[in-house]
């Protein structure tokens, strides 16, 4: 029999679990491979668990939600989280710093139709994660190769350095020193093949936190291009923004800033 | 016939012409997204005509320069290293077969290179890459077939970036082997020197006159100029043993906590020559490629073995390659494994200064 796999959503835009549907290439060989039972963007006949593989995208934004992900893991061999909602809580996790109560008041015309909690939170919140694939959106070459290790039973190789040793290997000049850009690279995960430095643009952080990043030495070097307070802030609460180190920075730097003002 | 011939700035031309009907792909500075790197070049507008650097910590600017200079700016984030050791290679395929499996040597096919303004700095690294990768019977089969038949043109510096202190290293601004030839640029053309057999062959078709003994001594005091003006300085004064006798320097903590450990001063870097091995299939799992990337001593994974890893705070991991590079490079191959060019000086995006960390953890030694 071959082995299942199961694609579910929770809060995300499907962008990440599109990319199976991306990988054009691959696809025949794919589903020759493997069975996909649960995958309602590319197929209605949704079959029960238990699965091998569980793709898990999105966020826990809802009661249901957090109910759901556990009947999800009770169901799966491995979990694996695909994208910057699932692994980090999304840019939906904005929420986390703001009143919820309030907007729904503010948006919905019935906010007592909303069932909602008042954060976003990562998957790993909740439960085991096997394996995360970090991106917004993921990275369609790491998510063919953690398919085919799992199935070759081979540990994926899912690299966590930063994104400016991808950047030098591929080329690129960097944006920082020659053009003084502000560039998340230094402290963001590779994983994109440094697509933004490629196309002059600095890196702003799809990827999420690289392993052992030195956000003190990254503050200060935000600062040194005039990026403070409230700008650096931003720059750090995006996709990525509610996964520590960046949380914690970030919060460190709104908290100083409130007691400057 | 090693005297000094004369190449007048118009006949750069014909030697770039001469080496393409020669079948060499030429590759010299070229101007690519606000910094120079070796590209192919047919014409000598492609080269970075009246432009200079400007070079400091952490920084780096192309500026306007002097009308009519060619090699004006020193050097760029890229050395020579990638045309030699691959920032990503393929070894070998892994072919499943009927029985067992069929193992394929992707060795490459590598075009004929000519570079041009290459800097003496980058020729001591690449003998030092050299030392690495094709020592004795220890040959890396894909370096050779990149490396041989390569044709040199060096350039002599007759300006330093803020940042160069090959001086201090002993690798410049003179290039002192490695070349065919050697040229210093003079206004109105070159002082050229032959380095080789090629080299020779290559100026008796060029018919290049040979220089008038002024433009001799000029093009000389333009180099010892360079070389007595040069800004950076590094002690290298009982270098192992000053970095082996320091481990526990208070330094190493003063560092790590302004290190990104992003791992750009090793990849720019043109000796560093740390990289990964990889075994990836392919989607049906009836082929394997591995594969081989550059990788870095700062970076977490390198130093990951079975369960443990060795290098877990990035103090240990600076301190790993500062001391490897300046001081167990020279019992493990010989040399220091620095040439001075400067480069991870320049593109350290918090400008970290390893004359600078050597310089304070000498002036710490045996105080703590």
């Amino acid at each position: 029999m071959k082995p299942r796999i199961a694609v579910f959503k929770f809060a995300s835009c499907d962008g990440c679990q599109l990319q199976f549907l991306n990988a054009e290439d691959e696809l025949l060989t794919l589903a020759s491979l493997v069975e996909f039972a649960y995958f309602t963007e590319a197929r209605s006949r949704a079959l029960d668990g238990p699965y091998d593989i569980a793709f898990v995208e999105g966020s826990i934004t809802t009661p249901d939600d957090a109910r759901r992900i556990i009947e999800v893991r009770e169901r799966t061999r491995y979990l694996v989280t695909i994208g910057a909602c699932a692994t980090a809580g999304g840019i939906q996790a904005l929420r986390n710093w703001s009143e919820v109560e309030q907007y729904k008041r503010v948006v919905y015309p019935s906010p007592e139709f909303i069932s909602t909690l008042s954060t976003s939170t990562p998957i790993s919140e909740h439960v085991k994660v096997d394996f995360e694939l970090w991106g917004c959106p993921i990275d369609k070459h790491q998510l063919i190769d953690v398919v085919r290790s799992l199935l070759s039973r081979a540990k994926p190789a899912l690299p966590g350095h930063s994104v400016c040793m991808e950047c030098k290997r591929r080329g690129n000049v960097c944006v920082v020193v020659a053009r003084g850009e502000p560039c998340l690279g230094p402290v963001t995960r590779t994983g994109c093949g440094a697509l933004c430095p490629a196309y002059d643009r600095g890196c702003y952080g799809c990827f999420g936190p690289a392993d052992d990043a030195n956000m003190e030495a990254f503050t200060r070097l935000m600062a040194s291009q005039g990026i403070t307070g409230m700008d650096a802030v931003r720059r750090l609460r995006s996709i990525n923004g509610y996964v520590r180190p960046w949380r914690e920075t970030a919060d460190a730097i709104a908290k100083n800033q409130n007691q400057n003002d | 016939m090693n005297e000094p011939l004369k190449l007048k700035k118009a006949a750069l031309q014909d030697l770039i012409d001469l080496l393409r009907r020669e079948e060499f792909k030429v590759l010299g500075p070229v101007v690519r997204e606000g910094s120079v790197a070796f590209h192919e070049v047919r014409e000598v507008s492609d080269l970075p005509i009246g432009m200079r650097d400007a070079q400091e910590a952490g920084r780096y600017r192309l500026t306007p320069g002097v009308d009519g200079e060619i090699f004006g700016v020193v050097n760029g984030a890229g050395s020579l290293k990638p045309f030699f050791f691959a920032p990503h290679e393929i070894l070998l395929e892994v072919r499943r077969e009927h029985r067992g499996f069929k193992v394929r040597d992707a060795t490459p096919a590598a075009p004929r290179l000519a570079l041009i303004g290459v800097r003496a700095c980058d020729l001591a690294a690449l003998a030092i890459q050299d030392r690495i990768f094709l020592h004795d019977k220890f040959r890396d089969a894909h370096y050779e077939a990149r490396r041989k038949d390569v044709f040199f043109v060096a350039v002599n510096c007759t300006r330093s970036a803020p940042t160069c202190f090959c001086v201090s290293m002993k690798t410049g601004p003179e290039a002192a082997s490695g070349f065919d030839l050697a040229m210093t640029e003079m206004e109105d053309g070159f002082v050229v020197r032959t380095g080789s057999a090629a080299g020779e062959r290559v100026v008796s078709k060029l018919q290049l006159p040979t220089a008038a003994s002024e433009d001799v001594a000029k093009a000389r005091a333009r180099i010892d100029e360079c070389a007595s003006g040069m800004q950076r300085q590094m002690d290298t004064s009982d270098l192992p043993h000053l970095l082996y006798d320091e481990v526990d320097s208070p330094r190493w903590n003063d560092v790590a906590a302004r290190c990104l450990s992003c791992t750009n001063c090793t990849m720019v870097c043109p000796t560093c020559f740390c990289h990964s091995v990889m075994d990836v299939q392919e989607l049906d799992g009836n082929m394997s490629r591995r594969v081989r990337q550059w990788d870095s001593c700062f970076s977490l994974e390198h130093a990951h073995i079975h369960g443990i890893n060795f290098r877990p705070r990035i103090h240990d991991r600076y301190r790993q390659w500062l001391t490897h590079k300046l001081a167990s490079w020279i019992d493990q191959f010989g040399t220091s494994g620095c040439v001075g060019c400067g480069r991870c000086i320049t593109w350290c995006p918090v400008g970290i200064d390893l004359t600078e960390e050597v310089a304070a953890i000498r002036a710490q030694r045996g105080k703590h």
